[in-house]
């Protein structure tokens, strides 16, 4: 590894300004800190942002479930407050990758990096999640923008993702076996307004949301109303599935993901 | 750029040492406090084998930064046999469940986070608390086999 400083500062404003001076912002580490092994960023200091009290747990915050930015994927699964309120999210966190895995990463961390496999980002857009920021407040649905890329901006900071509460919400995933990445992941939440559902893991643009499942399960809430698998173009092909592939995974996944809702 | 003091304990045994900016506790414990119990195998997070236990819970240490231990407990598998061995590592011995051997002192902090919050798990439950750990010799069944057998030892 290369040489460079890491604080830890315990207030976000101190963050801010170390941030703001140069400093990468770090969450748990378990992508960016193999990310500099590799020399694919290399900054002179890394902001150790899991030591700021503000940026951790879980509370209710009017009508919503708000999650700390820093707070970890241990931490959401055992949380009674996520359990009692969307279990469907606790479930998610604690199947992200392994136990080592989910007792350093952060769910600021996740979604900052949007992997295209990741699990975090199809809860956040399904549950039309609000990400609050150092600076402003972004819907979910205006926050992925594809591969790796979000709407932060350089040195912008997630302090919490807010989750309106859904009627049924379940997630379910095809586990790549050895990365326990979602080979195709889809969450369904079901609210008052209509059904929302998000698919991880399948398309080269990241996490999307497929808008026939969603119109159909909005009239009829059953795993018989799911459409036909949706088209390949622009699946994710590689040694572990081929596009159609993930595609019949995304029509499968959600009826199973329907079905645990109930 | 200096090097900066850490201060954590290993094994029970409080321990300071000085740092690169950067550096990574598995390098920590193993080059800078001489215990190379937890292995280098991918330093990447994939493997598992350089799981130690900070403050009872399973972490990779090639993905840890030293500077973000202060003040913790960390545990390994020199610590784990200190006292004669560890039911766990028993098992393990009884069960062929090491060839090559180099998973298994994460192995091991593996399982022993487990059987500490759930000292009587199910077959699931031990696969699921060993999925970040990589064997490429056994097959898993016998190192399944073991903890499951070493739970049963502690119960008894």
């Amino acid at each position: 590894m290369y040489s460079f400083d890491y604080v830890k500062p315990s207030s976000l404003q101190d963050a801010l300004d170390a941030i703001s001076g140069g400093g990468q912002p770090l969450g748990g580490g378990q992508t960016l800190i193999p990310t500099l092994k590799q020399r694919l960023a290399m900054p002179e200091a890394l902001v150790d942002l899991t030591g700021i009290a503000e940026l951790k747990g879980v509370s209710m915050s009017g009508d919503k479930l708000s999650v700390g930015g820093a707070t970890r994927h241990a931490d959401v699964a055992a949380s009674a407050e996520v359990k009692a309120k969307i279990p469907a999210l606790a479930a998610l966190a604690g199947q992200i990758g392994d136990p080592q895995v989910r007792n350093r990463g952060t769910i600021g961390g996740s979604i900052a990096n949007n992997d295209p496999a990741a699990c975090y980002p199809s809860a956040v857009l399904a549950l039309g999640a609000t990400v609050r920021t150092d600076k402003r407040e972004i819907a979910a649905d205006d926050y992925f923008q594809g591969l790796f890329t979000t709407a932060l901006e350089e040195g912008e900071v997630v302090v919490g993702v807010d989750f309106p509460v859904p009627e049924k919400a379940a997630y379910q995933k095809f586990v790549q076996p050895a990365s326990r990445f979602a080979l195709t992941g889809v969450f369904v939440a079901k609210f008052a307004g209509g059904v929302r559902v998000a698919v991880t893991g399948a398309s080269q643009d990241g996490v999307f949301r497929w808008s026939e499942a969603e119109a159909a399960l909005s009239s009829n809430f059953s795993a018989d109303a799911v459409p036909a698998a949706p088209v390949a173009d622009g699946m994710i092909g590689d040694i572990h599935g081929t596009p159609e592939y993930r595609a019949h995974l995304v029509q499968v996944m959600t009826k199973r993901a329907v079905a645990a809702a109930g | 750029m200096s090097k900066k003091p850490v201060q954590f304990r290993l094994n029970g045994a409080e321990r300071a040492v000085f740092v690169e900016g950067g550096q990574n506790l598995l390098d920590t414990i193993r080059r800078g406090l001489g215990d190379t119990s937890p292995k280098w195998g991918c330093g990447q997070g994939t493997c598992g084998a350089c799981t130690v236990l900070i403050d009872g819970q399973p972490h990779l240490a090639c993905l840890t930064l030293a500077e973000a231990v202060e003040g913790r407990e960390i545990s390994t598998n020199a610590g784990l046999g200190a006292n004669g061995l560890h039911p766990l590592q028993q098992a393990f011995m009884d069960h062929f469940a090491a060839q090559c051997g180099f998973c298994t002192s994460g192995m091991l902090m593996a399982a022993k986070a487990l059987l500490d919050r759930n000292p009587n798990p199910t077959r699931d439950e031990v696969i699921e608390a060993i999925s970040g750990n990589i064997c490429r010799c056994t097959g898993y069944e016998p190192i399944i086999d073991a903890i499951l057998d070493a739970a049963k030892r502690r119960a008894a």
